[in-house]
């Protein structure tokens, strides 16, 4: 039965009303009194030396307030990296400065030079235009793997080559791997690229630096998907200033995807200018600039082998990846190749024997880092496009050597260092079966053939690891943070509740699916409450939104607060109805006496709180607001089987998406439509990935996919209608809510599922290729055809 | 953006008065020539607004049978038309609607960007280019890509359309910007067949002649077999190497002769 409210209900998202009637405010739509406008001149080479630069003639352009450069910022720190990895060796990876302005040397297009602030956009822009700077341009490293010869132009000249690190994982089994992998019956090899995204939210990223002389506090509103992990990296690392005296506003924020974790060089010049300049200080970026200076994500190049006995069971699997850094090392860059990419290559196998090589490696190109997914994808898939090789080559379907080798029992322990609390990935392929009719494929293939058309069917069965994360555990793995949640509940006297997270909502819609969990708990209607976020001044420290962790971990810091509030409510409730606490029970927001009629309403327990006249002051002290910490015990497992039917037009190479079949466990479910929405926004990225995004760099190192020209985004017809389910559920055992989260299973799930089903399709039109990068553009797979 | 000065002459005899200066350059719908001034790769003095001369617009029959389409005339409007049956599909598949309702069929021909599909359809048409001083046909009109027989400051009145008794227009897309990757426009007179390509060659759209006397001969797509286009000259880059394009003209010529139902 649907509900109409609370927890598994598909509550409308109150926050759409705002966005869908163009009264969402966004930081752009933020203009300060007095506010000055920066405009950031880029490098328009991958790699060169600063011999000079001139601002004199931008100085006296009109509206001109200053023109900034690497020696403004010399008091200043980089640009910080939070998460060091230990390579194979015990050596600690080698970590380039990041400066916020380059010093002497420009390292990808894009990289900001220098800065004019002027009265205007436009003065600013015209009075770049003039400023006059000597660059000789030097030879760039593009492709990982020349980057990595003997003798490769340097990206940074202090380190000593290249690679940032060479990391092992796990090392004590590398040899056993080895010999595994020697005496196989049969070893299945694949050779992949996992392209380079780049995130492409609806909303550039934007920038408002404030200073008040009154007060010395500087405020900085940015397009953040976590508010406080900014103030914590831009206050302590980069300029120096203590938490009190640094708000960082992050209010409507028009998708994330990753590229807004990272604290950005933008965000720390605006904050600085805005004291250096007195006024407020503006940037804004354009979406040619968004190419050049978002994180970009993915960019694997990876070799991955599948050992089998001669009945198909896994025996060991070895990957070898480069993993490509950029220019310098984004905020948590190290951590997606690495422990967000290693720890999942067992996917839902039990493959025994797992070993994983990641090299990260330094390049003239725009820093990666996490993108939806963020090392779930890449794991997954080059993992499900093996394991489909694999069956192809040994005659075995493959939807049967997948359950051949499925994990069927819980929890349990991956060679690759996590537990898997919950699962059960034979229901979600049975679902996905049932849903895709599956057993009716040979007729619509014949179908398909009579007009001449090569239809396919792949699957793939993904795991993730979500809830973001074990704070202890993450220390170990060289995390510089903790990645708890914080949640306050505040009960006003009238019995209406603000709930203040650190989670960040960008378009999760949190403030209907959070308001529904305290909705539920308490009893009251979903209206009674808020949910604020955004704000360093209004919410406790958090670590914010991605890795789908704010349900899971957001939710029981909220869950933990929204306890404490019931349990002293219920002192309240006991004294106000003379009896004992133990005995009060709190059903449909009234708080009664276990086995009596006598009861009292929410709303006369919230003012007693606050009108504290009837009240056991001695025991408790009056108001009613709590705030709570969680910290996860481990990570959460969402998996599911995805599927996709795809038509390959011979003539011409084209991919047709003719159906895409979603079955997930993500747990329990707090909104059923915000969940397939969440869904559906991942499989159009996922999709997006394997036919049609693609961030190419020719050898010079200039983006040849630099705007939409030539980046192909997916639009709506490039996608068929989609299946989901998510009604296969095994909750998650060790939160409160039993949730996994949502946010980027579509996205991780999807690109192999594709592939694999581009690759059925060309097989049984009697092609023999048994790969494509992505993405699968109709050349890419003509030529293939064609080979 | 640079600042410019806006002219909005209501005659093409005021239009060309304003166009006379060095500095001045004509804008139609601005679809090509706005993105252009944003990206500052262009800093005309004054801009001369064609929409809202009444003279260039519209569409009308003239006595050769001829489709007359106004050079400030919207591809939605020659879309909605239907008098030319694949010329108004070809045009109702340019851009989005927010194109089709500002971007005009002399913008596109005075550009003659090489994905572009208008001068397949002018070239395939065997149509006639008005300007205000002269009548240029298709086959000397069209000069390689970016590249026409316009002067400077000369400007397309009108464009003149023989209807053919069959034609299509068959456009691969290129992925990210639905250009044509590949666009042939196959039209059929009583004279014989013209086929015109898009999308494809180095030198802009041009006529692949031998498809036009193999199909004049016999028009089916049966008539292509053994021809080939060749790679050479084609255009190569992320979306389709030479030897792709070339195999897609001919796969997409084959397709304007027999279109799917
Ligand atoms: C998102 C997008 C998608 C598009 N997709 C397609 C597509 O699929 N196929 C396609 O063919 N086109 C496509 N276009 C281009 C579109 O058709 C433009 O309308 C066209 O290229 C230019 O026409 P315009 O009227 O906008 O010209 P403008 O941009 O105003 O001008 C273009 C050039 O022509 C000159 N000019 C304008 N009018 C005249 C005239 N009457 N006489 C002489 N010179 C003139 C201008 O000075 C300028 O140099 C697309 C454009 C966009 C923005």
């Amino acid at each position: 039965m649907p509900k109409d409210g609370g927890i598994g209900a598909s509550s409308k998202r109150r926050e759409d009303l705002r966005f869908l009637t163009g009264r969402g405010k966004y930081t752009d739509d933020i203009n300060l009194q007095n506010q000055t406008h920066a405009y950031f001149v880029r490098s328009d080479v991958a790699h060169g030396t600063i011999n000079s630069i001139d601002t004199s003639a931008a100085e006296a352009m009109p509206g001109v307030l200053r023109v900034f450069t690497a020696k403004d910022f010399e008091a200043v720190g980089g640009i910080p990296c939070g998460w060091q990895i230990t390579d194979r060796h015990g050596e600690v990876m080698q970590e380039p400065k990041h400066p916020v302005l380059a010093e002497g040397k420009v390292r990808h297009v894009g990289d900001p030079i220098a800065v004019v602030v002027a009265e205007t956009q436009a003065q600013a822009r015209d009075a770049g235009e003039a400023l006059d700077i000597d660059i000789t341009e030097l030879p760039a490293v593009i492709d990982m793997r020349d980057a990595l010869k003997d003798g490769a132009t340097k990206v940074h000249d202090d380190l000593t080559s290249n690679l940032c690190y060479d990391w092992g994982f796990v090392e004590e089994n590398r040899d056993a791997v080895d010999e595994a992998i020697k005496g196989a019956h049969h070893v299945t090899t694949l050779e992949l690229t996992n392209n380079r995204l780049v995130a492409n939210p609806m909303e550039p990223r934007v920038a408002v630096g404030d200073y008040d002389f009154s007060t010395d506090e500087h405020t900085l509103y940015t397009t953040s998907q976590n508010p406080h992990v900014i103030r914590l990296l831009m206050g302590a690392f980069v300029l120096g200033i203590p938490e009190h005296k640094l708000r960082v506003v992050a209010p409507d924020v028009g998708g994330g995807f990753g590229t807004k974790i990272f604290h950005y060089a933008e965000e720390a010049f605006c904050t600085f200018a805005a004291k250096e300049i007195g006024r407020p200080v503006k940037w804004t970026s354009s979406r040619s600039e968004a190419f050049m200076s978002d994180a970009h994500g993915r960019d694997h190049v990876t070799k991955i082998e599948l050992a089998l006995d001669k009945d198909g069971n896994f025996l060991a699997l070895r990957t070898d990846t480069l993993a490509n850094m950029g220019a310098y090392l984004s905020t948590f860059a190290p951590s997606v190749p690495t422990w967000l990419h290693g720890t999942l290559m067992a996917g839902n196998y039990k493959t025994p024997l797992i070993y994983v090589n990641v090299k990260a490696v330094f390049t003239n190109t725009v820093p990666v880092d996490a993108y939806r997914g963020a090392g779930r994808p890449e794991a997954t898939f080059q993992l499900e496009r093996v394991v489909d090789k694999a069956a192809r080559e040994m005659g075995i379907d493959p939807v049967e050597l997948r359950r051949k080798n499925f994990i069927t029992e819980f929890p349990y322990a991956t060679p690759v260092a996590v537990e898997y609390d919950t699962g059960d990935y034979h229901a979600t392929m049975d679902k996905l079966l049932e849903m895709s009719d599956h057993a009716g494929f040979d007729t619509r293939a014949a179908e398909s053939k009579k007009n001449g058309k090569l239809r396919g069917f792949g699957i793939s069965h993904y795991i993730e690891a979500c809830g973001i994360a074990p704070s202890n555990l993450v220390g170990q793995l060289g995390a510089r943070a903790g990645l708890y949640e914080s949640a306050t509940v505040r009960v006003n006297a009238t019995g209406s509740i603000s709930v203040m997270t650190g989670s960040h909502s960008h378009g999760q819609g949190h403030e209907t699916s959070f308001a529904q969990v305290v909705a539920d708990m308490i009893g009251i209607d979903e209206s009674q409450i808020d949910i604020v976020h955004g704000d360093t001044a209004k919410t406790p420290m958090g670590m914010g939104t991605y890795g789908s962790r704010s349900i899971a971990v957001g939710g029981s810091a909220m869950v933990k607060a929204t306890e404490k509030i019931i349990n002293k409510a219920k002192k309240i409730a006991a004294h106000l109805l003379e009896a004992s606490d133990a005995d009060i029970e709190l059903k449909d927001g009234a708080f009664s006496v276990a086995g009596t009629d006598k009861s009292v309403a929410w709303g006369d327990v919230t003012l007693a709180a606050y009108v504290p006249h009837n009240y056991p002051l001695e025991d408790i002290e009056p108001g009613l607001e709590e705030t709570a910490f969680y910290d996860p015990a481990n990570f959460t497992y969402p998996s599911g089987g995805y599927g996709c039917e795809v038509e390959v037009d011979p003539e011409t190479g084209k991919v047709t998406v003719l159906g895409f079949y979603a079955a997930d466990d993500f747990g329990n479910i707090v909104n059923p439509m915000i969940v397939e929405g969440q869904v559906h926004g991942g499989l159009a990225q996922g999709i997006g990935q394997a036919l049609l995004e693609n961030c190419a760099y020719d050898a010079e190192g200039q983006i040849l996919s630099g705007s939409y020209m030539d980046y192909a985004m997916p639009r709506a017809d490039d996608l068929p209608m989609f299946n989901v389910d998510h009604s296969c559920i095994t909750p998650c055992t060790h939160n409160p809510l039993g949730v996994k989260g949502c946010g980027e299973a579509g996205a991780i799930g999807s690109p192999p599922a594709l592939v694999n089903a581009v690759i059925d399709a060309l097989q049984r039109g009697g092609h023999d290729v048994t790969h494509i990068d992505m993405p699968l553009s109709p050349d890419r797979v003509w030529a293939a055809m064609n080979g | 953006m640079y600042n410019f000065e806006i002219n909005r002459p209501s005659t093409i005899a005021d239009a060309v008065k304003a166009l006379a200066s060095d500095e001045a350059q004509a804008l139609g719908g601005g679809q090509t020539l706005i993105p252009t001034l944003k990206q500052r790769l262009a800093s005309p003095e004054t801009l001369v607004s064609l929409t809202g001369i009444d003279e260039m617009k519209g569409i009308c029959v003239d006595d050769d049978g001829r489709l007359c389409v106004g050079g400030a005339t919207i591809h939605a409007d020659v879309a909605a038309d239907g008098r030319y049956p694949a010329l108004s599909a070809m045009a109702s598949h340019i851009g989005d609607p927010a194109v089709r309702n500002r971007g005009t069929i002399g913008g596109s021909i005075a550009n003659n960007d090489p994905a572009a599909c208008y001068p397949a359809a002018v070239l395939a048409s065997n149509a006639t280019v008005v300007t205000n001083t002269r009548e240029i046909d298709a086959d000397d009109y069209f000069q390689g890509m970016f590249t026409t027989a316009l002067e400077e400051g000369e400007i397309v009145t009108e464009v003149k359309f023989p209807v053919p008794e069959v034609a299509n227009y068959q456009k691969f897309v290129q992925p990210a910007s639905r250009f044509a990757l590949v666009g042939v426009f196959v039209a059929k007179f009583s004279d014989g067949v013209r086929v015109a390509v898009t999308g494809a060659s180095e030198d802009g759209v041009f006529r692949w002649t031998d498809a036009e006397a193999a199909l004049s001969d016999n028009f089916s797509a049966d008539a292509l077999e053994g021809l080939s286009v060749s790679a050479d000259g084609m255009m190569s880059d992320l979306h389709g190497s030479a030897a792709y394009r070339a195999h897609l003209v001919k796969v997409m010529t084959g397709r304007a002769v027999t279109p799917a139902a």
